[in-house]
């Protein structure tokens, strides 16, 4: 099974061809578990985290946390993001610890080019969804 | 089974301690061991199964033979009466009840091994069930600390590194700006080609009467009008 590392390779290019050239760069987080970031220009502030278990792989993509919510709206939020999550391609809305995420789970077996549209398409989610539900953030 | 409820009584308790305990606390280390111990017993099982379905086609076989020499010896039997040869008919009479009870044992210890294969063959498939629950309970416990770990490291990152010190709004204003920055420069670039490039030149020269395009228009009216004026015959 090839490593997180060795499975990233060249996916620069394909993450970019999907997002109209946009600058892609990876940076692995330091810790127990294998983490790459993915920082993509222009949304610098929205970055993709790919981690890898034996299983599968994940993008995780934070949008807010707990903190930032409007507390009188917070149950509808819940209700909002349950309902979307079917609806939304490829990407599930989640929660740990305190932070709000969208994310894309994959099988460790899937070829460059999912991984490439799993992480565009987590991007285009993250920021599309970051704009529809900031009327629930203080 | 029940591995997503263990997991969801871990989310409720302490979020906080999920990383660093979520294997010792949903018991992986017990699995997997009883995951070891059951490929053993099915690997010994399997041993065994072997064993007991050869002797259980052993037993058919000498069943077989028993039954083709009961028959044969009553044949002998019957013979022997027709020839009123009561005394030798009484001695096959006697070695026919000999093979009866061979044949009873080996019945029964057919009936026997038949009960003992569909035991363990049981044995095999309950086990490879509970490899299976086992090894999805391992593995999603195993998943979710991964996760769980790989929050930890982004978050500490974050933390140090300072990257996310903005709010959510702040961070969608931003990149919101900064694409209506890039838009705003696409259409300045715009402009900015429309007033300085060529294009601007071009028009001015042909509006001073100069260059090619400045007296096309005339040209084809003259033309239009000569034609006109002589048409052909």
């Amino acid at each position: 099974m090839k490593n997180l590392q060795e499975r990233m390779e060249g996916l620069d290019a394909l993450i970019a061809t999907r997002l109209s050239g946009a600058t892609v760069g990876f940076q692995p987080i330091p810790g127990e578990v294998p983490v790459i970031q993915v920082v993509i220009g222009g949304r610098e502030e929205l970055p993709i985290f790919v981690t890898a278990s034996k299983t599968q792989i994940l993008c995780v993509c934070y949008l807010w946390t707990d903190a930032e919510v409007i507390p009188e709206r917070r149950a509808e939020l819940m209700e909002v993001l349950l309902e979307l999550n079917p609806t939304i391609p490829l990407s599930s809305f989640g929660r740990i610890n305190e932070r709000y995420m969208l994310f894309g789970a994959l099988s460790r077996e899937a070829r460059a080019e999912d991984l490439a549209n799993e992480i565009a398409t987590l991007s285009d989610n993250a920021l599309d969804a970051l704009d529809a539900l900031a009327t629930y953030l203080a | 089974m029940g591995v997503i409820g263990k997991l969801l009584s871990l989310v409720r308790g302490s979020a906080r301690e999920l990383g660093e305990s979520i294997v010792d606390a949903n018991g992986v280390r017990i699995y997997e061991q009883e995951i070891h111990d059951a490929k053993t017993a099915i690997a010994q099982a399997k041993v065994d199964l072997t064993g007991v379905v050869a002797k259980e086609m052993q037993s058919a076989r000498e069943i077989e033979q028993a039954r083709a020499e009961i028959a044969r010896l009553e044949g002998l039997a019957v013979e022997a009466l027709e020839k009123e040869k009561n005394a030798l008919a009484e001695e096959v009479a006697a070695k026919i009840a000999e093979r009866e009870v061979e044949l009873e044992k080996q019945t029964q210890l057919h009936a026997e091994y038949a009960v003992q294969a569909n035991r363990l063959k049981e044995l095999i498939k309950a086990s490879e069930a509970k490899i299976r629950e086992h090894e999805r309970a391992v593995q999603m416990t195993r998943t979710a600390e991964s996760v769980y770990k790989a929050t930890q490291s982004i978050a500490d990152n974050i933390g140090t590194s300072g990257s996310r010190l903005v709010s959510a709004r702040e961070s969608l204003e931003r990149i919101k700006k900064r694409h209506e920055d890039l838009n705003d420069r696409i259409v300045a670039a715009e402009v900015l080609d429309r007033e300085l490039g060529d294009h601007t030149l071009e028009a001015k020269l042909a509006e001073a009467g100069i260059g090619e395009d400045s007296a096309r228009k005339e040209k084809i009216l003259a033309r239009i009008r000569a034609r006109r004026a002589a048409p052909t015959a």
